[in-house]
């Protein structure tokens, strides 16, 4: 069975950076929650496509630079 | 043969607690039997003693419960001479096994921490004990004049970090002695070793060290003549709570938590066991017979942690208990993860609601989702033990919850606590 390596992208939010002020789930409220204090709840899993530039923004814009795109190499039955 | 002396699960414990507090550098190594230690790299020693201590399966007796060996394996691998790092930081307020441990044994403890460092490569030994703990600092100081004197030994600092509830924790701790900020870090692969400026950290707990030290001296084979297959050796435990002997017992692993809830003497029918730590899990009494081992405690919802054992009595309230434990536990967060900070203040508001038999009709529900929001979302497993526990609350004391959510607490809610706490004792719960 051949192989392929794809790279994926996923969010981590490093939690002592994060203040909440709670830009990611404005930005991006498909991977992105607030639980009841404001804090982010990220979805773990891989980031679609689609949704790459928005992760990206998010990323970018959060003023404690606490939520990190990370890359997640998994490999696939092709 | 010295191994055939020993009493069968007295292995770290020989000359205590019933003998006296440590009897010093030669009484010692009378008691144990000598153990050279090569002051040089020596690879073939080392590899003789790592094969022994692999093939024993003793695994960290901190909480982690991680193989030793394979701990050496991965801070070896970095190619830097390591520091050997002992925690003795028992930060966990129902435990006392280190204290214990330390008192009558110090000697074993560090002669654990001289093979690790041979072992490893490293040249030096710094000894954690929490800064309120001064007779467990003076004994160890006491030991580490006397192999000074002896001489041929590493050279051994003991330090004394703040004794809070998540210095002990292997980041905070590394964080203190690298910049004494002694708060948990964020690490987000646990394979790449800590480190002390540019120095990999061989942490280990007190007591594994002191097996490691019994191993080196008496091999795997001989370990594994106690406890399981699976999980072989003895282990200290601390018992506390509704008994009428507590205190620091060594037992075989694998043993029933009934036949060692027995050994202290319930004073009453018992209605809870809290196995692990505060963030640790309730055990019904209906399944005490699950033995004292990682794995099948894991399979019931428990965990053995630091080998904490706390028996409570059915006239305590299991709820209004594990709402001291929350807001305790609260109370030591490091401050640093807003789910930490927020979800286990609120967890515990809850808990005492409940306790209180004063909850609004939604609690339960939001207990269960304030939970399932806060685990996992800490730098450290901090909240997450806090969330183990509580779940295991309502499942063990699932009538009482119902009782108390309906507005009918139980009568022991306001009883005082049987738990240990380092400072004031929290009041009782709805005394008001």
């Amino acid at each position: 069975m051949s192989r392929s390596t794809a790279v994926r992208i996923r969010l981590r939010v490093d939690p002592v950076a994060c203040d909440a002020f709670g830009y990611c789930a404005e930005l991006l409220p498909e991977r992105v929650a607030l639980d009841e204090w404001g804090y982010p709840v990220v979805d773990g899993r891989p980031v679609e496509p689609h949704l790459l530039e928005l992760a990206t923004r998010a990323a970018a814009e959060c003023p404690r630079r606490a939520l990190h795109l990370e890359r997640v190499t998994d490999r696939a039955a092709a | 043969m010295t191994t055939a002396t020993l009493h069968r699960t007295e292995r770290l414990l020989r000359s205590g607690p019933d003998g006296p507090a440590d009897p010093g550098l030669a009484a010692h190594l009378a008691l144990h039997g000598p153990l050279s230690v090569p002051v040089r790299d020596d690879r073939e020693w080392s590899h003789a003693v790592w094969s022994e201590v692999a093939r024993s399966g003793l695994t960290g007796r901190g909480g982690g419960g991680f193989p030793a060996a394979v701990k050496w394996d991965a801070v070896t691998r970095s190619g830097r001479r390591p520091v050997v790092v002992v925690n003795a930081m028992e930060g966990e307020p129902a435990s006392a096994k280190d204290r214990v441990l330390l008192a009558w044994s110090p000697h074993l403890v560090l002669d654990g921490a001289e093979v690790a460092a041979a072992l490893s490569g490293a040249r030096k030994i710094v000894v954690c004990v929490a800064d309120d703990r001064d007779p467990t600092a003076r004994s160890v100081e006491r030991a580490v004049s006397e192999r000074a004197r002896a001489g041929g030994g590493r050279p051994v600092s003991v330090v004394r970090p703040p004794s809070r509830y998540v210095a002990g924790e292997e980041s905070a701790l590394v964080a203190w002695l690298e910049r004494g900020d002694a708060r948990p870090a964020l690490r987000i692969d646990k394979a790449v070793p800590l480190q002390v400026g540019r120095r990999p950290v061989l942490l280990h707990n007190a007591e594994t060290l002191a097996q490691v030290a019994l191993v080196a001296r008496h091999g795997a084979a001989w370990f594994r003549e106690l406890g399981t297959t699976d999980a072989p050796g003895s282990t200290l435990v601390t018992v506390s709570g509704a008994v009428r002997s507590p205190g620091v017992l060594e037992v075989e692993l694998g043993t029933p938590v009934e036949d060692l809830v027995a050994r202290v003497d319930p004073t009453h029918p018992i209605a809870g066991i809290l196995l692990g730590g505060y963030g640790g899990a309730w055990l019904h009494p209906a399944r005490a017979s699950v033995p004292f081992a990682s794995r099948p405690l894991t399979e019931v919802g428990a965990t053995l942690g630091v080998g904490i054992v706390v028996v409570v009595p059915t006239s305590s309230c299991g709820i209004a208990e594990t709402a001291r434990i929350a807001r305790y536990m609260a109370g030591e967060s490091a401050g640093q993860c807003g789910p930490c900070v927020f979800g286990l203040p609120a967890i515990a508001d809850d808990l005492e609601l409940l306790a209180a038999g004063r909850g609004d009709v939604g609690l339960v529900a939001r207990l269960d989702r304030r939970c399932g929001e806060v685990a996992g979302r800490g730098a450290c497993r901090h909240p997450d033990g806090v969330v183990r526990l509580v779940r295991s609350a309502l499942d063990v004391f699932g009538d009482d919850v119902r009782d108390h959510a309906s507005g009918h607490p139980c009568a022991g809610h306001a009883e005082p606590t049987v738990l240990q706490f380092p400072s004031a004792v929290p009041a009782p719960i709805g005394a008001a």
